[in-house]
């Protein structure tokens, strides 16, 4: 039973990084009707941006010159870090997407791919090929609850994903904002017409999808303290697919498919050998959508999208 | 017509007068290619190759170029990045090979790497040798491809004794990249030398994952849950920071044992105080060595700033071992397949070698037989000789 309970506590915390990232790729669909393809690096980006704020932080509390206790450092990279990969997000946006609005969504899509090629290489030119440790701000803690073993950390991460994915859920469904996003997801066309500024609103979704991505950067560096400049391409796909499985363009679907995601990754180890992990796991979605090609909210026609 | 032919004509004596100029008077330079994962996954075995590499070059410039056959040839390095994957060493070494003209090549360095390029190097019959591979595919049934470690059939044996004799356990775990040469080989070779001390079944966790995975909670977790009593994992540096850093947080107090590719200057840097205590095998230990080994590290650590791993030692070594060939190889005709040929001669009448990580015998395949060294990771964080482990 505990056995079972321990990989539960790994599943939410590994399902937490893939929610997270599926929400940006799940939004800027519903809003533009593209793949950020990109968005997986931008993870990358958000990941050593934190690992930047973080590491100068600690370095001034270090120096003496503001005392900062480290729950306050993490804190505060990770707004500070919000909003500085959001304006990557924004850049993205103008410089790749914009231009290409009107153009095939096959060229937006490999727009994508090849902004996605310039941040790994451009971090690679940058901060060359060697390994950042994230540094390390809250001690691990380690508790043992009869046998199963849960860490400050995975609590820290899997509450505040959670925290995050509700507060965008309100933000859409109650804001102006979030209104408009909704009205634009429901009709690309006509919406605009009415006097919603397309522009803006395009700009604030990919806005918010890299926010959450810097997030999941600055979670995953404190729980798998390794970045490397090539950490988003698989993960960025792996995202991708909970997106789809949740059915494209639904938040919600998102966050459950994420975490989907990481219970099939964690638990299939459990009962087939380690070796078989991706193939029997990605073999399970693949029948689910076989079953549910629109995921799990998706519905047959996009403007229906429920976002 | 007659101004043209005239024109062909003293263009042709201008260029036979020409000819003795362009090529009797400058000596071609001998090049030797270097492979090595410069980007990619395990950049840092990239650098300490290229300054182990750099040094060598800098020894031979001093001297005023390699002597063969009492004639300095100035000898040029051609080093290629094959990024830590399998497939772009294979290109490194092709190009090396047939638009470089390298008369040896040295690399690449992990068995994942250094197994596909090898087959390249013995297909165009080029000299090849291997600083760091431990797989013994890289040079079976190879004749042109050596190496200067020992092997992982020798590695997985040393391990296993070497946990029965320090904690006496007789449940071992296993953790390893079923997608790479190296940590799939060494994991099976460590398997059949447990087993053959315990028997079979004693090898109660058997756990795999892929390249490029960063949560091996699932796998730790069936881990934590068989009974065993130590971990082994023969994994690169990048990998053990994660791996024993969650084994810890899952609550696993028990040893986790690690093989040579351990053993970079990044590890420790990654891992932090989660690794202190622990045990790896490796090619040689840095802290109280003597002699040429000391002199080498001296002298690396006073230009670079750092320890040199035994990636850079056994890179040193290995372009000694080529040096030593192409010198007693006669000498250099200047047509690169008559030259590689005599210089693999040479390679395999090598039959011992004083290097910096040790002495070594050749064996017919290629490789050679030399001592294991066990190292702690120390307290602060340095690779502390702990035992020496003989063939």
């Amino acid at each position: 039973m505990e056995f079972f309970f321990q990989n539960l506590i790994n599943a939410l915390q590994w399902g937490s990084f893939y929610a997270l990232i599926a929400l940006g790729y799940s939004m800027v669909y519903g809003v533009l009707m593209l793949f950020n393809f990109a968005h997986g690096d931008i993870f990358m980006v958000g990941a050593y941006i934190g690992f930047g704020v973080a590491s100068a932080l600690v370095g001034f509390s270090a120096m003496g010159a503001l005392a900062l206790p480290n729950w306050l450092i993490l804190a505060l990279t990770i707004i500070v870090s919000m909003f500085l990969t959001s304006f990557v997000g924004m850049i993205v946006e103008r410089v790749g997407y914009r231009p290409l609005r009107n153009a095939p969504r096959a060229s937006a899509a490999i727009t994508g791919l090849m902004i996605g090629i310039i941040l790994e290489t451009g971090n690679l030119a940058l901060l060359g090929a060697r390994r950042v440790s994230f540094p390390s701000l809250i001690k691990s803690t380690t508790y043992d609850l009869g046998g199963v073993f849960v860490t400050n950390k995975k609590i820290m991460i899997v509450i505040v994903s959670l925290a995050l994915m509700y507060a965008l859920h309100r933000f859409v469904r109650k804001t102006k904002w979030g209104m408009a996003m909704r009205a634009m997801a429901f009709d690309f066309v006509v919406v605009p017409l009415m006097g919603v500024p397309i522009n803006n609103v395009a700009r604030m979704t990919f806005a918010l999808g890299s926010a959450l991505a810097a997030v999941a950067g600055i979670f995953f560096g404190v729980a798998y303290p390794v970045l490397d400049p090539y950490m988003g391409v698989l993960f960025g796909w792996k995202a991708f697919v909970a997106a789809i499985l949740g059915g494209r363009g639904s938040i919600l679907g998102a966050c459950l498919a994420g975490f989907l995601l990481g219970f099939i990754e964690i638990f299939v180890p459990m009962i087939f050998p380690s070796t078989l992990r991706d193939l029997i796991a990605y073999s399970i979605i693949l029948l689910i959508l076989t079953f549910r090609p629109h995921g799990f909210f998706g519905e047959p026609y996009s403007a229906r999208l429920r976002l | 017509m007659k101004k043209s032919l005239v024109l062909i004509v003293s263009c042709l004596i201008i260029g036979v007068l020409l000819l003795p100029f362009g090529c009797g008077e400058k000596v071609k330079p001998i090049k030797i290619g270097i492979n090595a994962p410069m980007t990619g996954d395990i950049p840092k075995v990239g650098e300490g190759t290229k300054f182990a590499a750099q040094m060598w070059l800098e020894d031979i410039q001093a001297s005023g170029g390699l002597e063969v056959g009492g004639k300095k040839y100035p000898v040029e390095l051609v080093i290629e990045d094959n990024e830590s994957k399998a497939e772009s060493a294979v290109k490194a070494n092709t190009k090396l090979i047939t638009e470089d003209e390298v008369l040896a090549i040295v690399g690449p360095q992990s068995s994942k790497q250094a197994v596909p390029a090898g087959g390249v190097a013995n297909n165009y019959q080029t000299p090849m040798i291997s600083p760091w591979s431990t797989n013994p595919n890289t040079t079976k049934d190879r004749p042109y491809v050596f190496r200067g470690c020992f092997l992982d059939p020798f590695q997985g044996p040393v391990l296993a004794n070497f946990i029965k004799e320090e904690f006496g356990y007789s449940k071992a775990a296993v953790l390893y990249d079923v997608a790479s040469d190296y940590p799939k080989g060494l994991a099976e070779f460590f398997k059949q030398a447990w087993e053959n001390l315990y028997g079979p079944g004693s090898v109660v966790a058997f756990e795999s994952f892929t390249t490029k995975d960063a949560d091996f909670s699932s796998q730790l977790t069936k881990i934590n849950r068989s009974g065993a009593e130590v971990l082994f994992t023969p994994q690169y540096y990048n990998e053990v920071a994660l791996i024993v850093q969650q084994a810890h947080e899952l609550g696993w107090n028990k040893p986790i044992v690690g093989s040579d590719s351990w053993g970079s200057a990044e590890t420790v840097k990654l891992c932090g105080k989660d690794c202190y205590g622990l045990f790896f095998s490796t090619h040689y230990a840095a802290a109280g060595a003597t002699g040429a080994t000391k002199a080498f590290i001296d002298r690396y650590n006073k230009k670079h700033g750092y320890i040199p791993d035994d990636v850079a030692a056994l890179t040193w070594d290995s372009l000694r071992i080529v040096q030593e060939a192409i010198q007693s190889s006669g000498q250099l005709t200047g047509n690169v397949a008559k030259d590689r040929q005599s210089v693999r001669n040479a390679l395999a009448r090598i039959k011992e070698f004083d290097g910096i990580t040790g002495k070594m015998t050749f064996t017919e395949e290629g490789d050679p037989i030399k001592c294991a060294v066990i190292v702690r990771i120390s307290d602060k964080g340095e690779f502390e000789f702990y035992k020496s482990v003989c063939p």
